[in-house]
């Protein structure tokens, strides 16, 4: 029991990390295409307009990271990170479930149903 | 974004922070880098958000408080960027930090996942909810809310964490749920099972809707929830809360970015910075003098605090 837990936790900080790693290297990679491109335009944050419609949904988002459009590009990183820890609560409740821990499986089920119903409203 | 044009000057209130009587000798400057900032190029502007944001990471993980609290102020108060921006921007930096940071402390043992996950279920929801106000509660009022949440980290940096022990009440809830574990002392493993289970629940997700309302991580009061209602020992407080932090801030990352709040040119710079500057903070944690740190910190934090709520309530 205490060294399926222990296996569980190294996986879970391994996919963290990579998570963070892949997520932050794509958005150095969006970052630098978009300082070429747009380097020495004004930035403008004062008043709140709100992102452009297409980074602010998923299939957009995607869409532009291949042309590449470099902010969606850098978009498409901060979407990696976002989903780092949803991926860590869908591999929890695999674990919970290889485990058969009936309760923790539920509790898990649960967290993971608020997640993803808070990023499915991100769909156009 | 670069797409919409520059604004001139005086799109935001700058007069409610030259006129903040806490720092005369400041005035002139300050007015003018708000002037610089609002002529100033994506290139510019990039680099001097990196290097405020690194600097919030850096002190954020020496101290405890996270990077996302003292980012925003920065960028509002020093930047001029809007605070919808500014908490968008600081989500993601949140999530960066705290997947970071689990990582190394899931290794140490301390944090109980069982724990985590049962109260994400409070936090998440409390994410949703928060997310869900910020997008109609006016940008006034969340600036003197968040100016209050500061002061707030600031007094609490400055003392003492309260010590382990204190066996009290079982709570049948702990036992049901399995909210207990076994944590790494000098005098070897050390037992403990979670109290209080329905109050530390509530509190939780307080401390959700804090972090879906503002942006921030809300590591501060998960730590209370777990460590002064709960009973849980400090240190799996505190990593098992940093744990927390990312799946909750991600719960309310996708209506963040369905509203606009996340902007790629502001993001970017921001969340590299903050994860920059908090993996460099964590390296150092081991040598540093913490408690002259936390002073200095919690000073400084105190006073974008007080800028944050006069600015707030004088644009009302």
């Amino acid at each position: 029991m205490k060294l399926t837990d222990q296996r569980v936790e190294i996986i879970i900080a391994n996919l963290l990390r990579t998570g963070v790693m892949l997520s932050a290297a794509v958005v150095l990679i969006g970052g630098a295409g978009y300082l070429a491109h747009h380097g020495h335009e004004i930035a403008s944050y004062h008043q709140f307009q709100g992102a452009p419609e297409k980074y602010r949904h998923v299939a957009l988002v995607i869409d532009g990271a291949l042309h590449p459009d470099w902010p969606a590009v850098i978009q498409l990183g901060l979407l990696i990170l976002i989903a780092t820890p949803v991926a860590r609560v869908a591999f929890s409740l695999v674990a919970f479930a290889i485990e058969k821990d009936r309760i923790y499986v539920a509790v898990t089920a649960i967290v993971l149903a608020i997640l993803i119903f808070s990023l499915a409203g991100s769909h156009p | 974004m670069v797409s919409r044009t520059a604004h001139k000057g005086g799109s935001y209130n700058w007069g409610a922070i030259i006129a903040l009587p806490l720092s005369p000798p400041a005035r002139g400057g300050r007015a003018d880098a708000g002037m610089l900032i609002s002529r100033m190029s994506v290139l510019d502007f990039t680099g001097l958000v990196f290097l405020f944001s690194a600097l919030a990471g850096f002190l954020g993980a020496l101290t405890g408080l996270g990077g996302g609290v003292v980012v925003t102020p920065a960028l509002t108060l020093l930047m001029g960027v809007d605070l919808r921006y500014a908490i968008g921007a600081s989500l993601v930096s949140v999530i960066a930090t705290s997947s970071g940071a689990a990582a190394a402390y899931v290794r140490e043992g301390y944090s109980n996942i069982r724990i985590g996950m049962f109260l994400e279920v409070a936090t998440t929801l409390g994410a949703l909810f928060g997310a869900y106000l910020t997008t109609r509660i006016p940008t006034s009022w969340l600036t003197i809310i968040f100016g209050l949440v500061l002061l707030h980290a600031a007094w609490q940096s400055t003392r003492p964490h309260p010590a382990d022990g204190a066996h009290g009440v079982a709570d049948p809830l702990a036992e049901r749920f399995k909210l207990e574990g076994t944590y790494p002392t000098r005098s070897g493993l050390e037992s403990y099972r979670a109290q209080r289970v329905k109050t530390g629940f509530g509190i939780m997700f307080g401390a959700g809707t804090l972090s879906g309302l503002l942006g921030i991580g809300s590591g501060a009061m998960k730590v209370i929830a777990m460590d002064r209602a709960m009973r849980i020992p400090f240190k799996v407080s505190t990593t098992t809360s940093n744990f927390m932090i990312g799946v909750t801030a991600a719960a309310s990352a996708g209506i963040y970015l369905s509203r606009g709040y996340i902007d790629p040119g502001l993001a970017m710079p921001v969340m590299l910075g903050v994860l920059a500057g908090s993996l460099v903070g964590a390296r150092l944690l081991a040598g540093a003098r913490t408690k002259v740190l936390r002073w200095t910190f919690a000073a400084v934090v105190g006073v974008l605090a007080i800028e944050m709520i006069y600015n707030g309530v004088s644009k009302r």
